[in-house]
């Protein structure tokens, strides 16, 4: 008997608990107090500040992403505040964690939009959290941002859904104009992983743009995700006598593609995207993947004053040379901010319709111009390897 | 009959008109859908792994079964007026509940198939065939191919048969479906609740909850009974694998994406910490710390969100979780029910 009333207190504390936090859900339950279902976002309450809210992966798998993008992100907003902040009003990011799972990413963005009335979505790395929060800002009219999903899925959710970064296959295009224009190949080759979406379609518009600038894709090979042996396909390859290989893999592939076609004697420049952006690969590919070259985002090397400004303050509040996330969480949140200066008041449609309107805006990864679709179209920095490590040789506009 | 009939038109009616009133608050209702699924998993769990007594570590995959296959329904139906004339709305919840019964059954069905070979299998065996059927699924699916929107308008020109085929093959790898159709309300979710805890209390009290109840104290007296163990095993799986699809079918219709890793092995253990903390065997048990442990971490963002403290969530939930099982092994109900609890109170007086 004792035992069941010590439950039924148990329980009975743990549902308080759970109605404690359930209290504030319901708060602005009168809709005609807030006119949080009208459409509009509400303003944040205090008249001072401008509160933003960002969805990170601060623990879980993606943990050492969602970091790096929340320190750009803070960088930005001191930066801003420190220059008189938005139309007099101090700016605030409210971060909450998603533990990299999609249904937290979800949970926290709603929480964000409708407890703490933010003014603006900051958010997610991955593709899948980013989708996760998309529908949620969009039914609620806050517009989002989203620093670095690639994936061209996650802004045709809406219209208040935005990304700095560029999408997937742009890196193709990039690729075969570097090779075509700068490395004057003109004949190429792909070795594309089927299995993924990623590698399918940076090596399609590869494909594409390198012949229409008049080189030659000789052969087209395939390999499968999880595959430790490629020497078929680089045999076949090999035949086909080819200055350049083209493989838009992730970096554990990469690596193994590269040893393999050194010991066949392949003599080509290996060419990538940003997947192969890893310590690992050299641990993986060594001395094989010397003189290969590789699009990304952003590089630390990049002489322009701007970068290096940027690395030199993220250095002095960080301690460390900040990463493409970094790089493109501070992008982000400068757009965001630009944004807002420019609407007309700070209401989730006016910022929407500033943010629409952001051509050649300056971003340490490149300068920004936001398209019909709500895609970034900015330029992509080439890096060549050499001696395991990542040297800046181009910058390739679209 | 009537009886049923007429609580569940009254529950019906209470969960609609919550979701009209609560409407408002996105979050409020995305929490409260939350805590209904994982109230509906934790209870139909329970019956396999509290009342049966057996040990499942698969219901994230029978869940993951039912997302996938209701999200196909409801993809293709979306595009047909099912009722000319009607309101969109009575035909987008006609089309969220043939999805959910789809959902439900290929899930169910899949659990009669697993139960069949595995439930004549006892204790430790049955919780490795389960484990390998999640991870089965899971896998599965990532290697399923991702849908482009060009490719599915060529194929939806071709007719519901071809787009059926595509979509079924065309599960979105490790990045997820999305552009889910976002049917459920929080009240579907809460009617399910209602639902699921109501079957689950008729079968105890029935002579086939007496079965199952005999198999968990003892199989091998319950057979010399005249128990036909493994028949019963099989329904009670089967049941249960059924409310995991249409959890599995709700969530996806507010969640906007789903992932294979959503489903994964993390999963399905997150389940059985339900079960185990609110005491085996209790459905009030299942259903009273299912909420309270879906929304804890809500709450403790809510007491550490200003402080930017975020990253201590983890940790102290499974702390938490440790204490709960220091101080009560036997879960927070044992295998008591909240609704047993006004009648012994009366008893001595």
């Amino acid at each position: 008997m004792r035992n069941l009333t010590l439950a039924a207190f148990a329980a009975l504390s743990l549902i308080t608990l759970g109605c404690e936090r359930k209290t504030p859900a319901v708060d602005p339950k009168p809709p005609e107090a807030k006119p949080v279902d009208a459409g509009v976002a509400a303003a944040p309450k205090q008249d001072d500040v401008i509160l933003l809210g960002e969805v990170g992966s601060l623990t879980g798998p993606e943990a050492a992403f969602g970091i790096s993008t929340k320190q750009g992100i803070e960088l930005a907003l001191a930066e801003a505040n420190a220059a008189g902040g938005v139309k007099g009003k101090k700016l605030e990011v409210r971060v909450y964690d998603d533990q990299s799972k999609p249904e937290e990413a979800a949970s926290a963005a709603a929480r964000l939009i409708t407890q703490d009335h933010i003014a603006l979505l900051l958010g997610e790395v991955a593709s899948s959290n980013s989708l996760a929060m998309a529908p949620k800002a969009q039914e609620a009219k806050v517009p989002m941002i989203s620093p670095s999903s690639t994936n061209p899925a996650v802004t045709e959710v809406g219209d208040y859904i935005f990304r700095v970064c560029f999408i997937d296959p742009f890196q193709g295009y990039v690729m075969a104009k570097y090779a075509r224009q700068d490395l004057k190949m003109s004949k190429a080759a792909i070795l594309k992983d089927v299995k993924s979406a990623y590698s399918m379609g940076l090596a399609d518009v590869f494909e594409k743009k390198f012949s229409e600038l008049g080189g030659k894709v000789a052969g087209i090979e395939s390999y499968s995700k999880g595959e430790t042996d490629f020497r078929a396909q680089l045999t076949a390859l090999k035949k086909l006598k080819v200055e350049g290989l083209y493989v838009p893999g992730y970096y554990n592939d990469v690596g193994l593609v590269a040893r393999q076609a050194k010991e066949l004697g392949l003599k080509v420049t290996m060419m990538g995207g940003d997947g192969w952006d890893s310590e690992k690969l050299f641990e993986l590919g060594g001395a094989a993947l010397d003189g290969s070259v590789v699009s990304n985002h952003y590089s630390a090397e990049d002489p322009s004053p701007q970068v290096q400004n940027f690395i030199t303050k993220y250095k002095e509040k960080y301690g460390a040379v900040p990463d493409s996330l970094a790089a493109l969480g501070y992008d982000a949140a400068m757009v965001g901010i630009e944004a807002m200066k420019r609407s007309t008041d700070l209401t989730g449609p006016s910022i929407r319709d500033a943010l629409a309107q952001i051509r050649d805006f300056p971003g340490v990864a490149g300068t920004i111009s936001i398209n019909e679709k709500r895609d970034a179209v900015k330029p992509a920095v080439v890096l060549q390897i050499k001696n395991n490590k990542f040297n800046y040789v181009a910058t390739v506009k679209p | 009959m009537l009886r049923t009939t007429s609580t569940l038109v009254v529950a019906g009616a209470a969960c609609a008109l919550a979701s009209w009133l609560f409407a408002s608050s996105q979050f409020f209702a995305l929490q409260a859908s939350l805590v209904g699924v994982a109230v509906i998993l934790a209870v139909s769990l329970n019956l396999i792994n509290g009342i049966t007594g057996q040990f499942s570590i698969g219901h994230g995959g029978f869940m993951g079964v039912g997302a996938y296959v209701g999200v196909v329904t409801s993809s293709l139906l979306t595009q047909f007026q099912l009722l000319p004339g009607a309101p969109q709305v009575v035909s987008d919840q006609l089309v969220l509940l043939i999805a959910l019964a789809t959902g439900g059954l290929a899930a169910g069905t899949m659990g009669f198939l697993v139960g069949l070979p595995s439930l004549r299998l006892k204790g430790d065996y049955l919780a490795i065939v389960t484990l390998g059927f999640g991870e089965i699924i899971r896998v599965a699916i990532q290697n399923t191919k991702e849908i482009a929107s060009d490719e599915l308008k060529l194929v939806q020109a071709q007719g519901i048969g071809a787009e059926l085929a595509y979509r079924v093959t065309h599960l979105g790898r490790a990045t997820g479906l999305s552009q889910i159709p976002q049917l459920t309300s929080f009240g579907m979710v809460w009617f399910w609740v209602f639902v699921v805890v109501m079957v689950t209390r008729r079968i105890l009290g029935s002579p086939h909850g007496r079965a199952l109840l005999a198999i968990r104290e003892d199989e091998v007296a319950a057979e010399a009974m005249g128990v036909d163990t493994t028949g019963y095993k099989v329904r009670a799986f089967a049941v249960a694998s059924f409310f995991a699809g249409v959890a599995g079918a709700l969530f996806a219709h507010f969640q906007a994406i789903i992932t294979p890793a959503q489903f994964d092995f993390v999963k399905s253990t997150e389940i059985v910490v339900f079960i185990v903390a609110g005491g085996l065997g209790s459905t009030s048990g299942a259903v009273v710390s299912a909420m309270a442990l879906t929304l804890l971490p809500e709450v403790m963002r809510s007491l550490f969100g200003g402080f930017n403290v975020e990253q201590i969530r983890k940790p102290l939930f499974g702390l938490l979780l440790v204490v709960i099982m220091l101080t009560r092994p036997q879960g927070l109900f044992g295998t008591h029910e909240l609704w047993d609890l006004g009648k012994r109170k009366k008893r001595p007086a």
